[in-house]
């Protein structure tokens, strides 16, 4: 989490130790403040964890920060595509960042996080940069993918971020993989499988539950219900839609996903459970603003008045810059300064990007094979005849 | 095609009785002298760069995997052996590497307690406990999933389809996250995978239970394919597939696990890219793998009485193919017979005979023949399930007629 906002001191060294300084916030910052969750936390087959949540003034503003970047990433990135700058398919994420954020704040990065094609600000909490995000949606090479991947496909190795999938449900058996293994090493960190409300209807998701609970893996499948499943309503979907409790014999947590605080305390709790007793389910009640993806104008299957009751009452961003201000944390000012600086930030980002390079022609043939062995030389010899071919086109078309 | 049929008909109640142990009892001597031949670093005579680049820069590929990879067993010293059958080897090898290497572990349905239902597995729980040899739930999708993802942080998982058919149900884990995530990452993961099983047409097993999932791997990107059929290489590929750091789908065969062998004491690890020159000739070349290699065999003994020389050539690699063996074999004979499991449609064997068309047109006298099994679901019937596949008598026909 401080890694987010420790890359932006990077670009922006001043803004922040001049926001922090302005309040002389350098000895009170992390001095806990208590909050309570908008809602109760919901238990299936277990004792849900307290609504009172300790925070510190240093980590809202964090929480703000964060969030309002991933929020602007997300925003910048609907211009990109319809500038043609990003192509193909594009699953945008805001009105979840408190999600991905307050996850973050429960774990470290020896903890695996897996998740499905709405990837994009997950992997920035990851520890993945804007300048990766942007280059691999434009497809060039500094992407985090090379350009190879593509908007579904982001990864981050060093930060225990595992993809980044294009295939519904295929990523939860992935994430019982990763918990397996961290069992077999005695890792002491867990997996968080996250999925979204259509992917519960897959039965894979329930052949990982079985084996994570029969061998007590350290898995967290956590839903990410957005109620719907591209233009299908849950109900329309689901039979029952408590998705917190379809682990029957695992036990769920239902959580308010558009509140930060409460997903931090549910995903600590969650780890702890998982540590000492295997599986656990977290539903996280959140909301897309955008459709499924940027072919999907997302107001054919609900109504614009949903979208903006949604964003008047639940915005995780606005629920924040409230606690902020009624805490006396930092002024009205101050956090849109932080938001004009995150908008700056975005947009050097893209201005980057933009200039990096295309892969080279050659990139299509790496990385099919791990480097070194011998059927990676066979590919050389179709590279030899696309090359030809390529440059041939060419000069035909430079001289025609 | 009909009159082929009838004759393979009439030949099969003869063949009915095949000893597998009796009719390769000549094999061991043949490869273990072949191998080293190859390790001689000689590769490049008699090829012609400009109408092969192909082959040329294959020959540095097999070059460079044998001179890293491979401990083959030398003829200066004779060594000692020992005998065993062909899921022992299997067993053998698997168990050194997990001595080997703590990160090897096994998963698939009745490994561990039950020992595995082909014993590839058997003793190996008890040895290394619950977690490194896991029985699974009947959930093909998910625990070839769980094996990929615990192989993206480091682990060497063997997955075990206790049929080959029934991976199936896991294509997706095996086309989209085991082939493809390499590639997808930029190069972030790789997934050092082993996914091994017995497939091909049995003993009246039914269409369900005698597929030939090769054919339908084989497109896709980023992983290895090899078929074992001896227990010599049966060892040697399942210990290479193990070392690759990239996933390799072990293809065995349910008629094959009783096979017996000398194999030798002293630890060795096969080449995966390879073929196995099981015996040399100058007539044609016949191409096979797995099971479809002792029909051949036995077809060789015919057809050599017969005054015919012929080559055979035990592919292995299915994918990639040994364009290099292969090639020089064509080269010699001019005459190309493929003889596979797979159905006639989309087969090992059809993409085989494209690329050797691709590569060596030149060389070849006659349009090369692909003997493949007949596009139907396997029946249970015995007489009917032994006219679907490849037999003798159709291969000595097939040869005839290519060298006339």
């Amino acid at each position: 989490m401080a890694q987010l906002t420790h890359r932006a001191s990077a670009l922006h060294k001043s803004i922040p130790a001049v926001l922090f300084a302005a309040r002389g916030l350098a000895t009170a910052s992390t001095s806990p403040i208590t909050v309570e969750t908008s809602l109760p936390f919901t238990g299936h087959k277990i004792d849900p964890p307290s609504r009172s949540v300790e925070t510190s003034s240093q980590e809202l503003l964090t929480f703000f920060r964060d969030m309002a970047l991933m929020r602007r990433m997300e925003i910048a990135a609907d211009s990109l595509y319809k500038a043609k700058l990003i192509r193909g398919f594009c699953h945008l994420y805001d009105g979840q960042e408190a999600v991905c954020v307050g996850m973050e704040a429960a774990i470290n990065k020896k903890d695996c996080i897996i998740t499905a094609y709405r990837d994009h600000c997950i992997f920035l909490g990851r520890g993945g940069t804007l300048l990766e995000a942007f280059a691999e949606l434009m497809g060039r090479k500094s992407g985090c993918s090379k350009g190879k991947g593509g908007s579904m496909h982001f990864y981050k190795k060093e930060g225990g971020f595992y993809g980044g999938h294009g295939i519904v449900g295929a990523q939860v058996p992935l994430g019982c993989g990763l918990a397996f293994a961290q069992k077999y090493s005695k890792d002491e960190s867990v997996t968080f499988a996250m999925y979204g409300d259509g992917a519960a209807n897959q039965g894979q998701l329930f052949e990982a539950l079985n084996m994570a609970a029969l061998w007590d893996l350290p898995a967290i499948l956590v839903c990410e219900n957005n109620h719907y499943g591209m233009g299908t309503a849950e109900w329309r979907a689901a039979k029952s839609p408590a998705y917190y409790k379809r682990g029957d014999y695992v036990p769920g947590l239902k959580v308010d996903g558009m509140d930060v605080l409460a997903v931090k305390q549910a995903c600590k709790f969650a780890k702890e459970h998982a540590l000492k007793n295997g599986p656990i389910i977290l539903e996280m009640d959140t909301y897309r603003y955008h459709g499924h993806s940027m072919s999907d104008p997302g107001s054919t299957y609900r109504t614009r008045d949903e979208i903006s009751g949604v964003r008047q009452e639940r915005d995780p961003i606005e629920r924040v810059r409230k606690l902020i201000l009624t805490h006396d944390i930092a002024t009205e000012k101050e956090l849109k300064d932080t938001e004009k600086e995150v908008r700056k930030e975005v947009d050097e980002a893209i201005a980057q990007a933009k200039e990096s390079p295309m892969p080279d022609p050659s990139e299509l043939f790496t990385n099919v094979y791990v480097k070194g062995l011998g059927t990676e030389v066979k590919l050389f010899h179709y590279i030899h005849l696309f090359l030809s071919r390529l440059l041939t086109t060419i000069v035909l078309e430079f001289l025609l | 095609m009909a009159a082929t049929i009838l004759h393979g008909v009439g030949a099969t109640t003869a063949l009915s009785s095949i000893n597998y142990n009796n009719s390769r009892r000549s094999l061991p001597e043949r490869k273990r002298t072949s191998l080293v031949i190859q390790c001689d670093g000689s590769l490049s005579s008699g090829l012609n760069i400009s109408n092969n680049r192909g082959a040329k820069l294959s020959t540095n590929a097999v070059a460079q995997t044998k001179q890293e990879n491979v401990t083959a067993s030398t003829t200066s010293k004779p060594g000692l052996r020992h005998e065993l059958l062909l899921f022992e080897a299997l067993r053998e090898g698997l168990e050194e590497e997990m001595e080997r290497d703590p990160h090897v572990c096994v998963m698939g349905e009745d490994v561990g307690h039950y020992g595995g239902s082909y014993k590839v597995t058997k003793g190996l729980a008890d040895k290394y406990g619950d977690l490194r040899v896991l029985d699974t739930p009947i959930a093909e999708n998910s625990f070839t999933g769980m094996g990929i993802g615990a192989a993206m942080t480091g682990l060497r998982p063997i997955v075990e389809g206790m049929n080959m058919g029934f991976l199936l149900l896991a294509f997706n884990q095996i086309s989209n996250n085991c082939g493809m995530l390499h590639y997808t990452s930029g190069g972030q993961f790789k997934i050092p995978i082993v996914i091994r099983g017995p497939g091909g047409v049995g003993r009246q097993l039914g269409a369900e239970h005698s597929q030939r999932l090769e054919s339908y791997f084989q497109s896709i990107p980023g992983i290895q394919m090899v078929a074992c059929s001896t227990p010599y290489n049966a060892k040697g590929l399942m210990k290479a597939a193990i070392r690759s750091d990239n996933p390799v789908i072990l293809f065995e065969h349910v008629l094959l696990y009783n096979l017996k062998e000398r194999i030798p004491d002293e630890e060795y690890v096969l080449s995966l890219e390879e073929a196995e020159m099981v015996r040399p000739g100058k007539h044609v070349t016949v191409l096979t793998y797995s099971r479809m290699r002792y029909h051949v065999m036995q077809a060789a003994k015919t057809l050599v009485n017969k005054g015919y020389d012929p080559e055979v050539i035990d592919i292995r690699s299915l994918k990639p193919f040994d364009l290099h063996t292969i090639g020089n074999s064509v080269k010699k004979t001019h005459h190309v017979l493929i003889v596979e499991e797979c159905m006639r449609t989309g087969g090992i064997g059809a993409s085989l005979t494209a690329s050797i068309n691709e590569h060596f047109h030149d060389y070849l006298d006659a349009p090369i023949v692909c003997l493949s099994s007949q596009d139907v679901p396997t029946p249970y019937a015995g007489a009917l399930e032994e006219w679907t596949v490849v037999q003798p008598a159709q291969i000595v026909a097939a040869v005839e007629q290519l060298c006339q």
